[in-house]
């Protein structure tokens, strides 16, 4: 199975190497999305986990025995039309096709439906008229 | 029988609300459909137009003085600097400019969230824009130190002067390496990833007037959104290259300095642009109208994607290191497409300039002149063509000597 989680840290938990273990130990793939950890050592993380569906289970409790608070991540994209300039440079980078452009009128439109929030468009905007939106708590 | 016009004749037309106005798409349709010599005596004017990043970009501003004078020495605005080596309160801000805090490539790769293009954008967008600027101060100029607030409005004179733009045609990007680059034409992904193109083929200006033969010296444009002059070649104007038979250059050619007041162009066609791991830089929109005045001319507007050929350029080490490695060219309808074949692999390509907003600038410009608010201009001058004898240089590798240090003993 596959999800993405936030991860909650806070500083004890930040000197253990959790994706490490998660890779060893769980035999997980794990993809990070996005990373906010402070000075002060307390922050989230935004993963990607991809394994069997006990060892992705086991992976979880292993992250929830260290304190570390795991949540489903609500993560959305957003395009903002009013800043796209409609240049088309983002449709190579979008694996489903959320971002196209239609090859007749060269015009780009994004589905959302079909958006899988990998972030691949994300860095190739110009005008950033793409954004990832996290639904992230205030830190823990 | 052969049809001859003249500026004034078509002037005149547009004047009394009658010119005949298509875009440089729609006059590909026109004949088709009604033929040579029908077009060539109804139509007055085809469009064109363009919009994509061109680094070669800034504007000149005057801010009037400060109680005291002052004579900037350095001037930034919101933390980006612009050249103030002129007149006391006169300067240019480049659109590539980035902050003097920008990590730039630090942290590869970089980000460039603002730069010069951006203060331009937020300039004409009307927003509050900081002005900081410092002096050493003299007896016609006392003051040291300006730290303000401005607007557009504030500013006497605000002018775009943008020394290339337009280039007529343009590589298209592609990456033979194992790395991920980060280029002006885009990311690369490596192993030919994806291929990057950048103009607006039939759309184009200089495409459409391959010749140079209507747009010269004093040609009156849309640019940014407002009215603009073409005010010399642009730099590295290269006309004499390899051209096909139908007069339309296969590699990079000729460019366009512009001029144009920016107090009257509006956010929508000067956007600041950020180019991760290259730079900042500005979208600019520029729509050229090509008047009809013979057949020969409304030829040139005829030009279509498919005949319109660009190189297929390695930014792994065929640009940068100017390594001469042959893939072949690809026609724009093939690079619209979406598809090309590089060395028996399908590449998907994607453009950096923008199809449907250069078709918005050439249908703007072309309602501008049917409601007979915008005559064409006659140049003044005409643009070195495809006869000059323009070589193009490279920087000489040579050993400065102590004298030539710093310019200190240049004057004795
Ligand atoms: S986040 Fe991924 S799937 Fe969604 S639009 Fe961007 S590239 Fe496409
Ligand atoms: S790269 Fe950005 S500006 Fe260009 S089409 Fe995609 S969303 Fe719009």
């Amino acid at each position: 199975m596959k999800n993405r989680v936030v991860c909650y840290f806070s500083a004890i938990q930040t000197e253990q190497p959790v994706v490490y273990r998660l890779i060893k130990n769980y035999d997980l793939i794990i993809n990070i999305l996005k990373a906010d950890i402070n000075p002060q050592k307390e922050g989230y993380l935004v993963v990607e986990m991809e394994g069997e569906k006990d060892k992705y289970e086991g992976g979880i409790a292993f992250l929830k025995n260290l304190g570390i608070i795991v949540e489903p991540l609500s993560e959305t994209v957003l395009w903002q039309e009013d800043i796209c300039i409609q240049c088309g440079a983002c449709a190579s980078f979008c694996p489903t096709e959320s971002l196209s452009i239609d090859r007749d009128s060269m015009l780009v439109s994004f589905e959302n439906s079909k958006c899988v929030v990998c972030g691949m468009c994300l860095d190739c905007c110009p005008t950033r008229a793409i954004k990832l939106h996290f639904e992230v708590k205030e830190a823990v | 029988m052969t049809v001859e016009k003249t500026y004034e004749e078509i002037n005149a037309r547009i004047k009394r609300g009658e010119a005949v106005v298509v875009t440089a798409e729609e006059v590909i349709d026109y004949v088709a459909e009604n033929g040579y010599e029908k077009a060539v005596q109804e139509i007055d004017v085809v469009t064109t137009g363009t919009f994509g990043p061109m680094c070669s970009s800034g504007a000149f501003l005057n801010f009037g003085h400060s109680r005291p004078r002052i004579k900037m020495k350095k001037v930034w605005l919101n933390g980006v600097e612009a050249y103030g080596g002129l007149a006391a309160v006169d300067a240019y801000i480049g659109a590539a400019q980035l902050p003097d805090f920008d990590p730039e490539n630090k942290v590869f790769p970089g980000r460039f969230t603002y730069g010069g293009g951006h203060v331009i954008h937020d300039l004409v967008a009307g927003k509050e824009i900081r002005l900081e600027a410092i002096a050493y101060g003299t007896d016609c100029y006392p003051n040291k130190k300006v730290d303000t607030i401005i607007t557009i409005d504030d500013l006497n004179e605000a002018y775009i002067f943008n020394p290339r733009n337009a280039y007529q045609n343009y590589n298209c990007a592609v990456n033979l390496g194992d790395r991920i680059l980060y280029t002006y034409m885009g990311i690369l992904k490596p192993r030919l990833g994806n291929a990057s193109y950048s103009t607006s083929g039939q759309l184009s200006p200089l495409l459409n007037d391959p010749y140079y033969k209507t747009i010269g010296i004093g040609t009156r444009i849309f640019l940014g959104g407002g009215t603009g002059y073409v005010a010399w070649n642009g730099t590295q104007h290269h006309p004499n290259v390899l051209r096909g038979e139908n007069g339309v250059p296969q590699v990079p050619a000729g460019t366009l300095a512009v001029i144009g007041d920016l107090k009257q162009m509006t956010p929508d066609w000067l956007v600041g642009l950020s180019f991760i791991g290259y730079g900042a830089t500005m979208a600019v929109g520029i729509g050229i109208p090509i008047p009809i005045l013979n057949e020969e001319i409304l030829r040139y507007t005829l030009v279509k994607d498919e005949d319109i050929f660009c190189p297929i350029v390695d930014y792994n080490e065929g640009y940068p290191y100017s390594k001469p490695i042959d893939l072949g060219f690809a026609n724009f309808k093939e690079l619209k497409s979406g598809r090309i074949k590089i060395n028996d692999k399908e590449v998907i390509t994607t453009p950096q300039s923008s199809y449907p907003r250069a078709r918005k600038i050439a249908t703007i410009l072309k309602e501008w002149i049917q409601r007979g608010e915008f005559e064409l201009s006659r140049p003044v001058a005409m643009l070195p063509s495809a006869d000059a004898n323009i070589e193009f240089k490279s920087i000489p590798e040579r050993s400065p000597s102590e004298i030539f240090l710093n310019g200190r003993n240049r004057r004795g």
